[in-house]
């Protein structure tokens, strides 16, 4: 007993067959038949990107939203909702307004009675909405006490500036600018069915899914002041900006820059360069401050794809005691990426990680409507799916080194540390500029 | 419209003594294996508090035929993702990967559970890891460990439930390899564990590649569990704890309730009560609390550490965890909770209200299911703690049989009994 067994190259994803329809208010609802359990997932994707939103509006419009509609109290929504055994959430951000939820397809017909009720008829009631902004008012303070929320802050004003991209965490003063009336006049102008998009997938006919959808919001109307999405400019001023946060035991240390979107040229070899540099469990960053030199538990490089602006994120939390060596070898993992090849197998790795994983993800409803909703984002063809999985398949070790060496590189990059000061400053400013 | 789901449940015990369970699914090209082994941090030795865990991270880093961070890399590199975790009561292992990978994936697992490479290399590097995970999530954290590990602490007064499982620096470092040796000889036997292998395979050929990879992995006997069980108590149990990273105040209130296996139908009561208690913006505790007193930012209420409702022997405990503004008289805000726990043991349940949160519950766990590594572990654990992985199927059965009365009688028990109280006061700066 002591051959291996072999696994094979996994086999790429698939997406169900897609069905789409625009309906009569501009409202394009996008269907996929996933059978297996008894329920049905739903997304709502209104964009904002255009005329991107604040943070701090966009927490307060996620927040009330469900908070009543002209008819239904918070308490009732709620409970109609439990009835039919659905769950409705809404998510809002700068690039767009997310109505998600998953019911039992027995419920379907009343849960989207009540979704579009929301989405026509938030009230946003007075002293519902002062509750809520009480509630985003500690949620604030929770923030600004996690020293990852710290470092995204800087990183994200860095990188970003007077963007919304560049203020997660607004200031209270910002929040009590916010009122019922603006909430309800944001509402009137943004969440609007014209260019909005529909995913719902379900163990029904996609005929039958699109039918539910056009009934309930027939009554939808409204176009948005759309301007096409301005691009947002990723910057990379050089140096550290060192947070102080005493009495630290960790720090967090966090490099970022540009990154491309889905369907860019240099994609797949960007994801295949950022998985096999930090990407997954089975990556240098990992083998190197992990599993070698034990600094940390979950250092970590993520792509972020947004509408406006692509960039990727290095981050690790390390004790405090080794600060400046981390950063080094987080230094030497990015420079030797970028210099040298990867091997065959890191290659063959990572490939087979991305294929495969994809296809675990479409393997779940809530997964092929994830799935679905980012391909609608970014004005994506289904066939991206398949496509992109031959892409990254047929990328070659030259081209991962010179899309490391153009994203991955530690001149392509800017820095963050939020830790305590007065232990890390002189150590890291042995090897590494600060601002 | 089904009524519940039907997933497949084969059940076949290996002459070594390992439980194995398949259950086949062939809506999507994938495969999840789970190895359940009965042990947690409520048995780890009392001179070495988050052992368990510790040990965990050493299952990862190699055995009799793979290197250091190899297992991870054949699981990563056959398109999987993998994982584990610690629990009070076992601690599990999984991958789920294309199927072409079941053959990998069952040679994997039984190389650890066969002869893990336990040196003190990699004992020193996971030491460092869990430190700095521990550091990560506590000790770095506002609210790190609360309520999960500060709770426990009040409620229970046997070491085995009240101790901090994630450990002590002074404890993890005296971890030596000989002690993960002894742990590894008492608790991984193969009769202490279930084996689950789940998604698009086939009984016969799952079954072939079980007995190819772990009938030569010798029998030993399972440790003899003791129990531990303590009486529930009849006071409160007030502690007051200073967090100087958090910014506002919480409170977390603890309650025992009936043992999850001897006494289902008692237990399964006291998780509709939490439900009907705390879940979503209708139940009793959010609506009055967050909405119409805005006293609190948020209400949560779960079973466990963990909030896994299947997941614990007795004994096991509900926590309501409240989130609230500086603004808000804590002793007020302990009144407003008691007036409706008393106001539900007092005035019960309606039939629409119980209804919905059926409804909801049902939704909550097929869509949960659905997720292959959540079905491959739970169909581990409910075979380790209730003997039972058809529970799968049966758990939305078993919560709709939970009456209007029986939510009441439970709610009725919780308010005649002790709790433990912990106030958890904010000390940042503000």
């Amino acid at each position: 007993m002591s051959a291996i067994p072999s696994a094979g190259m996994p086999k790429p994803a698939t997406l169900p067959k897609v069905t789409e329809q625009t309906l009569g208010n501009g409202l394009r609802v996008v269907a996929a038949r996933r059978a297996g359990v008894p329920l049905v997932n739903v997304m709502i994707r209104i964009p904002t990107a255009g005329k991107p939103l604040s943070r701090v509006r966009s927490r307060m419009l996620e927040g009330s939203m469900m908070l009543g509609t002209t008819t239904r109290d918070a308490v009732h929504l709620a409970g109609d909702l439990q009835v039919l055994g659905s769950e409705l959430s809404v998510h809002a951000d700068t690039d767009r307004i997310v109505l998600s939820g998953v019911t039992l397809a027995n419920g379907l017909p009343g849960f989207l009675e009540i979704t579009a009720d929301v989405a026509l008829n938030a009230a946003y009631p007075s002293r519902e909405v002062v509750g809520e902004k009480e509630r985003v008012r500690s949620d604030l303070a929770y923030m600004r006490s996690r020293p990852g929320a710290k470092a995204d802050e800087a990183m994200s004003r860095r990188l970003f500036g007077d963007h919304p991209y560049g203020a997660p965490l607004p200031a209270d003063s910002a929040l009590d600018k916010v009122s019922a009336s603006l909430l309800r006049r944001l509402h009137a102008e943004r969440v609007v069915p014209k260019g909005a998009t529909v995913i719902i997938v379900g163990d029904l006919s996609p005929t039958q899914l699109i039918g539910e959808v056009d009934e309930a919001f027939a009554g939808w109307r409204g176009e948005p002041e759309g301007s096409p999405i301005r691009r947002a400019k990723v910057r990379t001023p050089s140096g550290l900006e060192l947070v102080d946060r005493p009495g630290s035991v960790q720090t967090v240390l966090m490099l970022s820059g540009p990154a491309v979107p889905p369907g860019h040229e240099d994609e797949p070899a960007l994801a295949l360069a950022n998985m096999i540099f930090g990407g997954y469990f089975s990556s240098r960053l990992v083998a190197n401050i992990r599993e070698r030199n034990g600094y940390t538990y979950s250092p970590r490089s993520q792509i972020h794809q947004r509408a406006a602006a692509s960039f990727l994120t290095v981050q690790a939390d390390v004790a405090t005691g080794v600060t400046a060596p981390a950063l080094l070898e987080m230094q030497y993992e990015l420079g030797r990426i970028a210099s040298l090849p990867v091997t065959d197998a890191e290659l063959d790795s990572a490939k087979a990680y991305l294929i495969g994983t994809s296809a675990i993800a479409l393997s779940t409803q809530a997964g092929v409507t994830a799935a679905l909703t980012r391909l609608a984002a970014f004005g994506l063809p289904w066939t991206h799916v398949r496509d992109h999985g031959r892409a990254v398949a047929k990328v070659t070790a030259a081209q991962v080194r010179a899309a490391a060496s153009r994203y991955l590189a530690p001149t392509a990059l800017t820095a963050v540390a939020v830790g305590d000061a007065g232990l890390v400053r002189h150590d890291v400013a042995a090897i590494y500029p600060l601002d | 419209m089904k009524t519940t789901t039907s997933f497949a449940i084969h059940r076949e015990l290996l002459s070594n003594g390992l439980r194995v369970v398949v259950s086949p699914d062939p809506s999507a090209p994938v495969v999840g294996v789970a190895v359940v082994y009965d042990v947690g941090f409520r048995s780890e030795p009392q001179n070495r508090t988050g052992f368990a865990h510790l040990f965990e991270h050493l299952m990862f880093q190699g055995s009799e035929h793979l290197g250091k961070m190899e297992h991870a890399q054949r699981v990563n590199g056959a398109g999987g993702v993998l994982n584990g975790s610690t629990h009070p009561d076992f601690t599990n292992y999984y991958e789920v990967l294309p199927s072409t990978a079941l053959d990998l994936a069952l040679f994997l697992e039984a190389d650890r559970m066969r002869a893990p490479a336990l040196d003190q290399d990699c004992l020193d590097n996971q030491c460092a890891v869990v430190k700095e995970e521990i550091n990560v999530n506590v000790r770095n954290a506002p609210y790190g460990g609360f309520p999960w590990i500060a709770l426990p602490a009040v409620l229970f007064d046997g070491w085995a439930t009240s101790h901090d499982g994630y450990g002590s620096f002074e404890d993890l470092e005296q971890a030596t390899v000989e002690d993960c040796k002894d742990f590894f000889q008492h608790y991984y036997a193969p009769a202490n564990a279930v084996l689950v292998v789940s998604g698009d395979v086939e009984v016969d050929e799952a079954m072939r590649l079980v007995h190819k990879h772990f009938d030569s992995i010798k029998k030993r006997p399972a440790p003899k569990r003791p129990s531990f069980a303590e009486p529930v108590p009849t006071t409160v149990r007030h502690r007051v704890h200073t967090d100087p990273m958090a910014p506002e105040p919480a409170l977390a209130l603890g309650y025992r309730v009936p043992d999850p296996i001897k006494a289902k139908p008692d237990y399964f009561a006291a998780v509709m009560l939490t439900e009907i208690l705390t879940a979503g913006d209708a139940s009793r505790l959010v609506e009055r609390l967050v909405l119409t007193e805005q006293a609190a930012t948020s209400v949560q209420g779960y079973m466990g550490p963990f909030g896994d409702p299947f997941e614990m022997r007795d004994p096991t405990w509900l926590t309501l965890e409240v989130h609230y503004p500086h603004s808000t008289d804590t002793t007020k805000l302990i009144a407003l909770i008691d007036e409706e726990l008393v106001r539900l043991a007092e005035g019960g349940v309606t039939e629409i209200e119980i209804a919905r949160v059926r409804t909801a519950l049902d939704a909550g766990w097929f869509s949960r299911m659905d997720q292959l590594v959540e079905r491959t572990l739970q169909l581990g654990q409910l075979e380790l703690i209730h003997g039972r992985a058809e529970l799968v199927n049966e758990i939305p059965l078993l919560l709709r049989a939970v009456s209007a009365a029986d939510v009441q009688a439970a709610a009725q028990r919780l308010v005649n009994s002790g709790r433990a109280l912990l106030e958890w006061q904010a000390g940042a700066a503000q």
